[in-house]
C-alpha cells in the first residue's frame, strides 16, 4: 500500500503573524517557515504504517514555491521515501490543491491520504474532505487513531463533545488531528540521508490541473482589539451581571 | 543509547556571521574539505540580533561581488548624530571619529546571516539549524574530537520521551567555535584549556533592540542616531541607536554595561523610558512595533582577547571577544576572526597539525587587531564615570590616536554589584502599551519558544543560593536584569525560572553575582526566532 | 438567492449551532431559506427546525443511512439539491466542516470556511491565522458554499412555521460505516470545544487550592483550563493550559481566576465572548482586555460566586 501524504510550507507557528500596513496580506519577507503541524502529524503517521509493515511506500507532495522543497526535505528527513513538488508561486487554494494531489494520487496509484485537517495558514479545513470527494473515497477526518485492518481503515475521530469510529474500505483518506500521534524528531543522520531521496518537481500543467483561483482577497486586516469592560464590586454583581446582562448563564 | 557518530573534516560551532564566514573561507580554500555548521536557532537568523551599522570590510574581502550577488546591504548610511541627552533635552556632541559611519550599511544582520547561508551552502558548506551543540567531545589525548548535539525528546524529569532522539557526534579534524558572546562550549574550553591564563577578564553588554515601523513622513532612510546620558546616571556606561533601515522601518535600541553596580538598575526599563525621551517619541507615537530582542555583546577589546587556539580547535567571533566598543561593530571584527581562522585552520589540515597554531598570528598582522588596539583603552576608562571617560576618550582618540604606553584593565562584572543595602531603588514607570512595554508582551513579539517538556537549560550549581545570597543581598538582581523575565522571586521567598521565556542572551550566566546561574544550551530549535533583527 | 441551511442534529434535537447558521442564511438570502434535516427517524428535528423564524421550508431526508451524519451520504444529498440554491451554508463545527468541503469539491466550487460576517452576496469576512487576520473574501463562483463560524452570528429564534418536505433522494452505498461514538470522554466537555471555560492561574497559589476551580467548574458545566505559570507550577495537567503554546480557546463565557493575563495567555482566550477576571491585583494585563473584571480576593470572591451559581441551578 502506497501512501500520500500532502505537506505544506506555512509560517512557523511560533511566529507572530503581522498584517501588512497597506492590507494586502501578512509580512512574510525573512519570516521563519516550517511544515505545517498537522501535516507533521500525517506524515508521523504515515511512516508509522510504514515501520508496522501496513505500508510499502510513503510519498510527500508539496505545492508551492520552489522553498517548498526544504519542507519536502524536511518530510524525507522524517521518513518519507520521496516527495514530489507541483511548484507554483500562485497561491493555490484549497479546491485547487485537492485537483492536484488527486491527479498525483491516481498516477501513483495509492491506497491511502493522510493529510493535515487544515492548514495553520488559511485555516481552510477543506482540502482533505475535497480530495476524498474527487477520488470518490471515503472520509476520516480530524483523526485521533487510526489503524488498518483487513482492507479497512479503522479511524476515531475527534468531534464536537467526544469521539466516533468509523470504519472506512480502502482506498480512503484521513486528516489528522492534534492527539493522533506526536512527531518524531528528524535526527541529523536522517537529514544528510533525505538529500539523497528522490525529489520530482512538477507543473501543474504536467498534472492538467486549472489552478485559476475563485476567490479574491480584497483585504487583510487585524481583528479589532478588545475594549475594556467593567469593573464589579463583588460575586453578587458579577453573577447579576453575567445572568441578566451577558445572559451566557 | 549509543550516539551516532559523523566523521568530517571541520564542525563549526554557530551560524552567526563568524561562524558562516569561517565556513565560506574554508571552503573557498579548501573546497574538498567537508564542512558542517551547526545551529542551535530553528533557523539561520533565529538568535542573531544586532544594531546593525555594518562595516562591509570584511565582507568585500570574502565576497567581493556580494552586490551581484544580492546581499542584503540595502541602506547606505547617511548622516550620523551624536547626543548627550538630560531628562527632558537633547545636546548635540561631535561625532567621534569610530562613529563616523560613511560607507557603511544600515542592515539586519540576521538577513545578512541567512544571506551568507546560502553562500555556504552553493560552497557545498552543511548547515543544520534546530542542532544545539552540547558537549565538546576529548580524545584520548585530550585534544578536542568534535562535538556532540543535545539529545532531543527529553522530559522535564530528565528521562526520555515517546519522541526521544539521541545526539550525534561529529567527530571532525578541527572544531571553530562561533557561539557568539559568552558561548557555553566557550566556557567549558576556557576551563579545560585555561586560555585565560594571561588575558584581561571579558566585559560585557547587554544590548537591547526593537524593530518599529512608523510614519513614513517621519522615515528617513539611513540616518544614524546615538545618544549617551539619560535615562542613565553618569556612573553607568550605556547607551543608545536609533537607525532608520528600509521599508518604514526604525531601529531603536539600548546597551547597558553589565559592570553596573546598582542592584536595583534594570537595564530593559532603562531601555522602555529611554523611548520616551523628547528626541524619541515623536518617532515612536503612532507606530507598530514590529520586534523586540536582546543579547549580551563582549566589551573587552583587545586586552580580553583569549587564548584562541586549543589542540583541535579555535575560537571566532564574539565568544572570542572581538567587538569594537567606541565604534559600536563587531560583525565586520567576527567575520574577520572566522577568516583568518579558516585560513590556519586550512593550513593545520594539510599539515596534519593538530593545533592551527598561526590564526594568532595572522590575527596580529591583521587590520583587525590594529583596529581593536587603538581603541582598547576606550572603554575601560569609563570606570571613572562618564565625563572623565569622554575626556580621556578624546585624549586617547584625538591626541594619543590608541597608541598610549599603557593599557587600562578590567574586572569581572559579576563582582560589580553593590549590596541593595548600599543601593539606592529606582522608579521606573509604569508601562503604557504604546511606546513602553512590560517583558512578557516584549518576548512574545520576540516569537520565543521552547518545546515545553524538557529540562530547564538555567542551571543552578546549588539551588540554596538565590535566596540566601542573591536575595538577602541584592534583591535578586535577576529579576530586572534579565530582559525576558525568566527569573522571578515568587511566594516562599523561592525563585522560579521561567526557562521557556529565555531569549539566549546570557546576561544571567555574565552578572550573576555568585556565578551560581549556567547557562546551557535548551533543545533544539528553541529560543526566539528573531524575524529582520 | 435562495439559501439551504445543512442541519446538525442528533435525530432527535436541533443542535444549538444550526440556529446560529439560519441567522446567516437569513443574512444573506434575498430568496426562502431552507433547512435540511436529513437523519434517521429525525422528524422531531424536522420539526423544531420548522419553528425557526426565517425559515420557509424544510427538507427532511430520513433514511437509515443519514443516521449518523457521515459526509459520504450526505454530500451526495447536498448536491442533489444543490441546483435550487445559490448558497448551501453549513455551521462550522467538526459536522459542519467534515460534510460541507465534499459537497464544494463536487460542485467545483471554493469553499468559504468560517465566515463571521457577510458583506454582500458575495463578500465575506473570515478569520485567518488563527484570528490574528481578517480576510475579506470575494468568491467568484455561482453557487456559494460556506461554513459559518456560529459565535459570530445570533441564534434564530423560535417564532416560524416552515413547511416540512419529505424527500426521497436516492441513496448511494457508502463505503463509511459507522462503528460507535463515544460522547465526551470526561464529564467534562473538551477544553477547545466548551461553551464555558473557567481557567486558573498562579493567584490560585497551590495544588490544592486549584482544586476550586472544579467547583467553579462543576456548576457551569465548564472546561478547565489552567495559565502557563499554574502548569508549570504543577498545579494543573500540561493539556488544560490556554495560550498561544497551549489551546486556543473562544468559548461563550471564559472566567480567569488569578491569572495576571501573560500576553501568552491572553493570545489563546481573547476571541471568548465573554470574559471575565477575577484578580486581586488590579493592574494585571488580563482587566485590560476582560468585560467584567472583579479586583479582589480570589479566595473569599469563587466560593460566592460558586454558592450563587449552584443556586441558580437547583
Amino acid at each position: 500500500m502506497k501512501i500520500l501524504v500532502a505537506v505544506k510550507r506555512v509560517i512557523d507557528y511560533n511566529v507572530r503573524v503581522r498584517v501588512r500596513a497597506d492590507g494586502s496580506g501578512v509580512e512574510t519577507a525573512n519570516v521563519k517557515f516550517s511544515m505545517n503541524p498537522f501535516d507533521e502529524i500525517a506524515l508521523e503517521e504515515a511512516v508509522r504504517l510504514k515501520e508496522s509493515g501496513a505500508a510499502t511506500e510513503v510519498i510527500a507532495v508539496s505545492i508551492g514555491p520552489v522553498q517548498a522543497q526544504e519542507t519536502l526535505r524536511s518530510a524525507l528527513a522524517m521518513g518519507a521515501d520521496r516527495a514530489i513538488l507541483i511548484q507554483t508561486d500562485e497561491a493555490v487554494e484549497p479546491l485547487a490543491v485537492a485537483k492536484l494531489l488527486a491527479a498525483v494520487a491516481r498516477r501513483e496509484s495509492v491506497e491511502l491520504a493522510i493529510l493535515g485537517k487544515q492548514a495553520i495558514d488559511d485555516d481552510a479545513n477543506q482540502t482533505g474532505q475535497m480530495l476524498a470527494a474527487l477520488l470518490d473515497w471515503p472520509q476520516g477526518t480530524f483523526a485521533s487513531k487510526l489503524s488498518i485492518e483487513n482492507g479497512h481503515a479503522i479511524v476515531t475521530r475527534e468531534i464536537d463533545g467526544g469521539l466516533e469510529t468509523i470504519r472506512l474500505a480502502l482506498p480512503a483518506l484521513i486528516t489528522t488531528d492534534l492527539r493522533l500521534n506526536t512527531p518524531r524528531y528528524a535526527s541529523l543522520p536522517n537529514i544528510m540521508k533525505a538529500k539523497k531521496k528522490p525529489l520530482e518537481v512538477l507543473t501543474q500543467a504536467e498534472l492538467g490541473v486549472d489552478i485559476t483561483p475563485r476567490l479574491v482577497t480584497l483585504k487583510v486586516e487585524e481583528p479589532p482589539k478588545r475594549k475594556a469592560g467593567v469593573k464589579v464590586a463583588d460575586a453578587a454583581q458579577l453573577f447579576d451581571k453575567l445572568k441578566h446582562e451577558a445572559k451566557v448563564i | 543509547m549509543t550516539r551516532e557518530q559523523m566523521e568530517i573534516d571541520c564542525v563549526v560551532v554557530g551560524a552567526g556571521p563568524s561562524g558562516l564566514a569561517a565556513a565560506i573561507r574554508l571552503k573557498q580554500l579548501k573546497p574538498d574539505l567537508s564542512v558542517c555548521v551547526l545551529e542551535k536557532g530553528s533557523e539561520v537568523g533565529a538568535h542573531i540580533l544586532s544594531g546593525a551599522v555594518f562595516e562591509p570590510r570584511s565582507l568585500n574581502e570574502l565576497i567581493p561581488d556580494w552586490q551581484a550577488k544580492g546581499a542584503p546591504l540595502n541602506t547606505a548610511a547617511k548622516d550620523d548624530h551624536f547626543y548627550y541627552l538630560t531628562r527632558s533635552k537633547a545636546y548635540p556632541l561631535p561625532t567621534p571619529p569610530p562613529m563616523h559611519n560613511h560607507g557603511n550599511y544600515i542592515i539586519s544582520l540576521g538577513n545578512l546571516c541567512r544571506w551568507l547561508a546560502g553562500q555556504a551552502e552553493a560552497l557545498g558548506v552543511e548547515i543544520f539549524t534546530g542542532f544545539a551543540a552540547a558537549e565538546v567531545l576529548y580524545g584520548e589525548d585530550g585534544h578536542v574530537k568534535g562535538v556532540a548535539t543535545g539529545d532531543m525528546g527529553i522530559g522535564k524529569d530528565g528521562k526520555p520521551t515517546e519522541t526521544y532522539t539521541p545526539g550525534v557526534e561529529l567527530l571532525a579534524r578541527q572544531t571553530i567555535i562561533a557561539e557568539g558572546c559568552r558561548g557555553s562550549l566557550t566556557r567549558t574550553l576556557f576551563e579545560r584549556f585555561d586560555l585565560r591564563a594571561d588575558c584581561d577578564p571579558q566585559t560585557y553588554g547587554i544590548g537591547f533592540k526593537e524593530l518599529w515601523e512608523i510614519d513614513p513622513a517621519k522615515h528617513q532612510p539611513g540616518k544614524i542616531l546615538h545618544t549617551i546620558g539619560w535615562p542613565l546616571t553618569a556612573d553607568t556606561y550605556g547607551g543608545s541607536f536609533c537607525y532608520h533601515l528600509e521599508n518604514h522601518q526604525l531601529i531603536v535600541g539600548f546597551v547597558v554595561g553589565l559592570d553596573y553596580a546598582n542592584p536595583f538598575l534594570s537595564p530593559f526599563e532603562e531601555f522602555q523610558r529611554y523611548k520616551t525621551h523628547p528626541l524619541i517619541r515623536p518617532l515612536l507615537e503612532g507606530a507598530r512595533r514590529l520586534s523586540y530582542g536582546a543579547r549580551a555583546i563582549s566589551a573587552g577589546g583587545a586586552q580580553s582577547v583569549p587564548k584562541l587556539t586549543f589542540p583541535g580547535g579555535v575560537l571566532v567571533g564574539d565568544t572570542a571577544g572581538f567587538l569594537n566598543v567606541p565604534k559600536l561593530k563587531g560583525s565586520h571584527t567576527a567575520m574577520k576572526s572566522g577568516m583568518l581562522a579558516a585560513e590556519a585552520v586550512a593550513e593545520a589540515l594539510d599539515s596534519g597539525a593538530v593545533e592551527a597554531a598561526s590564526y594568532p598570528a595572522r590575527l596580529k598582522q591583521s587590520w583587525l587587531w590594529r583596529e581593536l588596539y587603538a581603541v582598547r583603552n576606550i572603554k575601560p576608562s569609563f570606570k571613572w564615570g562618564l565625563w572623565p571617560a569622554l575626556a580621556y576618550a578624546a585624549l586617547d582618540s584625538f591626541v594619543l590616536r590608541g597608541r598610549a604606553p599603557w593599557t587600562l584593565h578590567h574586572t569581572p562584572d559579576h563582582t560589580r554589584l553593590k549590596p541593595a543595602a548600599a543601593s539606592k531603588p529606582i522608579a521606573y514607570p509604569k508601562p503604557d502599551g504604546k511606546l513602553t512595554f512590560d517583558r512578557l508582551s516584549s518576548v512574545f513579539v520576540s516569537n520565543t519558544n521552547h518545546e515545553e517538556n524538557q529540562p530547564a537549560h538555567l542551571k543552578l550549581k546549588d539551588a540554596a543560593v538565590p535566596i540566601a545570597i542573591n536575595l538577602k543581598l541584592y534583591d535578586a538582581p535577576e529579576q530586572r536584569y534579565c530582559p525576558a523575565g525568566v527569573y522571578e522571586i515568587v511566594e516562599g521567598p523561592a525563585l522560579r525560572i521561567n526557562a521557556q521565556n529565555c531569549i539566549h542572551c546570557k546576561t544571567c550566566d555574565i552578572k550573576d553575582p555568585t556565578q551560581n546561574i549556567v547557562w546551557t544550551v535548551p533543545e533544539g530549535g528553541g529560543g526566539p526566532n528573531y524575524p529582520n533583527m | 438567492m435562495a439559501v439551504l441551511v445543512l442541519a446538525e442534529h442528533d435525530n432527535s434535537v436541533l443542535a444549538a449551532a444550526t440556529r446560529n447558521t439560519v441567522t446567516a442564511a437569513a443574512q444573506l438570502a434575498t430568496g426562502p431559506v431552507h433547512v435540511l434535516v436529513a437523519g434517521q427517524a429525525a422528524s422531531a428535528v424536522a420539526a423544531e427546525a420548522a419553528r425557526l423564524s426565517g425559515v420557509e421550508k424544510i427538507l427532511l431526508a430520513d433514511d437509515a443511512a443519514y443516521a449518523y451524519g457521515l459526509a459520504e451520504p450526505l454530500a451526495a444529498l447536498l448536491i442533489s439539491l444543490a441546483e435550487n440554491y445559490d448558497a448551501i451554508l453549513a455551521p462550522a463545527t467538526t459536522f459542519g466542516k467534515n460534510v460541507l468541503p465534499r459537497a464544494a469539491a463536487l460542485l467545483d466550487v471554493a469553499q468559504i470556511s468560517d465566515v463571521t460576517a457577510i458583506l454582500s452576496p458575495d463578500t465575506f469576512v473570515r478569520p485567518i491565522y488563527a484570528g490574528n487576520a481578517l480576510a475579506t473574501v470575494q468568491s467568484t463562483d455561482k453557487r456559494k458554499v460556506i461554513t459559518v463560524r456560529t459565535t459570530a452570528f445570533a441564534p434564530a429564534a423560535d417564532g416560524g412555521a416552515a413547511i416540512i418536505e419529505s424527500l426521497s433522494a436516492a441513496i448511494p452505498v457508502p463505503r463509511s460505516q459507522f462503528v460507535g461514538r463515544e460522547v465526551t470522554r470526561s464529564e467534562r466537555p473538551d477544553l477547545t470545544a466548551a461553551r464555558v471555560v473557567v481557567s486558573g492561574g498562579r493567584g490560585l497559589g497551590s495544588k490544592e487550592n486549584f482544586l476550586l476551580m472544579e467547583k467553579l467548574a462543576d456548576t457551569l458545566g465548564a472546561a478547565i483550563g489552567a495559565s502557563r505559570a499554574a502548569v508549570d507550577a504543577g498545579y494543573a495537567p500540561n493539556d488544560a493550559q490556554v495560550g498561544q503554546t497551549g489551546k486556543i480557546v473562544a468559548p461563550d463565557l471564559y472566567i480567569a481566576v488569578g491569572i495576571s493575563g501573560a500576553i501568552q495567555h491572553l493570545a489563546g482566550m481573547k476571541d471568548s465572548k465573554v470574559i471575565v477576571a477575577i484578580n486581586k491585583d488590579e493592574e494585571a494585563p488580563i482587566f485590560q482586555l476582560a468585560d467584567y473584571s472583579l479586583v479582589g480576593d480570589l479566595f473569599v470572591e469563587l466560593p460566592k460566586l460558586c454558592a450563587l451559581l449552584s443556586g441558580a441551578q437547583g
